[in-house]
């Protein structure tokens, strides 16, 4: 019980020291940085329950009023911004990477960026560029342009996110709670 | 650490944090239902006096929070003037900058604490789901408490890997990090362990 609540709360804390890295900006003002990997990493390292529930939070302080998220944005603007897709899917994305790395009994690496992929990059995108169609009244073709500069940096992080994932494995066995 | 809270004191941070949040539903819900250049470009022009109602300095600190959308009002409006659809791009934009605006005023009016207040209320109900609002305060004192440890942790490991080679260290602060935050983790549940846990 105290294991998964400190769990929970030191990722929640991991994904806000990620978001604090130095960026980079792109073209559409989202900013690449650690952030996503944090999500990632919560679902691969912490399972799909623990990892969903450390984003949401970190959420919860993000939306009361701390500028937790990448480029210090914070407060209840997020849910107002045309990113308010990204947030929703934040949660979900942790969810499914982390229920991917659980039950895809193959080598923990193979089976976290595989998860990272489809979780951390193609879903989360997925209901990001809903938002941003809903948001900026586009069509949904036309929202994925502004995604897709970011597939390149998401897919490395998903990759980086199977190496720590695979890391812990060997260092920390039993703290790998999605393979517990 | 730095919240958003304003430390200019206006006249909306004594309201209490649950009037402000339900009307910002409502103003929000309504800018969704305006569909048209003029009633949002009224309620625009109505969120720039409230943000200047507190001080020339809050409406300052205010404008810097819309930064990261430029990016946005720039697409949208380059888009619908190539499509020549010129009040499609206003309502978008107005919309989009208008809803972030009053968003903001009610962040930077209120105290993290009461806020967290209102949130902590507002989940209240998934205790049902074995979430109990103890647990849920506890978990949200730790990340507090935990972000500037591990930013400092995180710092020394890329002091140490500087001292031990010429490049950046870049992406390889991360697995120790992440071990530091696993390990750190341990440490307090065994500390909750001890004095009494966390049920």
């Amino acid at each position: 019980m105290e294991k998964n609540l400190t769990h929970i709360a030191l990722f929640a804390a991991l994904i806000a020291v990620l978001g604090l890295v130095p960026k980079i900006d792109l073209a559409t003002g989202v900013p690449i940085t650690a952030q996503s990997l944090g999500i990632m990493l919560c679902g691969t390292v912490l399972g799909a329950r623990n990892g969903a529930l450390a984003v949401l939070l970190f959420l919860f302080l993000t939306i009361a009023g701390l500028p937790l998220l990448a480029g210090g944005r914070g407060g209840f603007a997020v849910l107002a911004s045309p990113t308010v897709g990204y947030i929703i899917g934040f949660p979900i994305a942790a969810f499914v990477t982390g229920w991917i790395t659980s039950a895809w009994k193959v080598e923990v690496g193979v089976a976290a960026t595989v998860g990272a992929i489809l979780g951390g990059i193609l879903l989360l995108n997925a209901i990001g560029v809903v938002g941003m169609s809903f948001m900026l009244e586009k069509t949904l073709p036309e929202a994925a342009l502004l995604a897709a500069p970011y597939l390149i940096g998401d897919t490395i992080k998903a990759v980086l996110a199977g190496l720590v994932t695979q890391a812990i494995a060997r260092a920390r066995p039993a703290a790998l709670l999605s393979r517990a | 650490m730095l919240t958003l809270t304003s430390p200019v004191k206006t006249w909306a941070h004594g309201l209490p944090a649950a009037v402000k949040l339900t009307a910002l539903c409502g103003a929000t819900i309504g800018l969704f239902a305006l569909n048209s250049p003029l009633p949002l470009a009224t309620a625009a022009l109505a969120a720039v006096l409230l943000m200047l109602s507190g001080g020339a300095i809050f409406a300052k600190t205010a404008l810097r929070h819309l930064r990261p959308l430029w990016p946005f009002v720039l697409i949208v409006a380059l888009w619908h003037l190539w499509s020549r659809d010129l009040s499609g791009g206003a309502v978008v934009i107005l919309r989009m900058l208008t809803a972030v605006t009053l968003a903001n005023f009610v962040t930077m009016t209120t105290r993290l604490s009461d806020m967290i207040t209102v949130l902590e209320r507002l989940a209240r109900p998934l205790s049902a789901f074995g979430l109990s609002p103890r647990t849920l305060a506890l978990a949200v004192a730790l990340v507090i408490r935990f972000i500037p440890v591990m930013q400092d942790r995180a710092e020394q490991i890329s002091q140490s890997w500087r001292a031990r080679s010429a490049r950046r260290a870049g992406w390889r602060v991360l697995m120790p990090a992440t071990l530091a935050a696993l390990d750190d983790a341990e440490h307090v549940a065994e500390a909750l362990r001890a004095r009494g846990g966390s049920a």
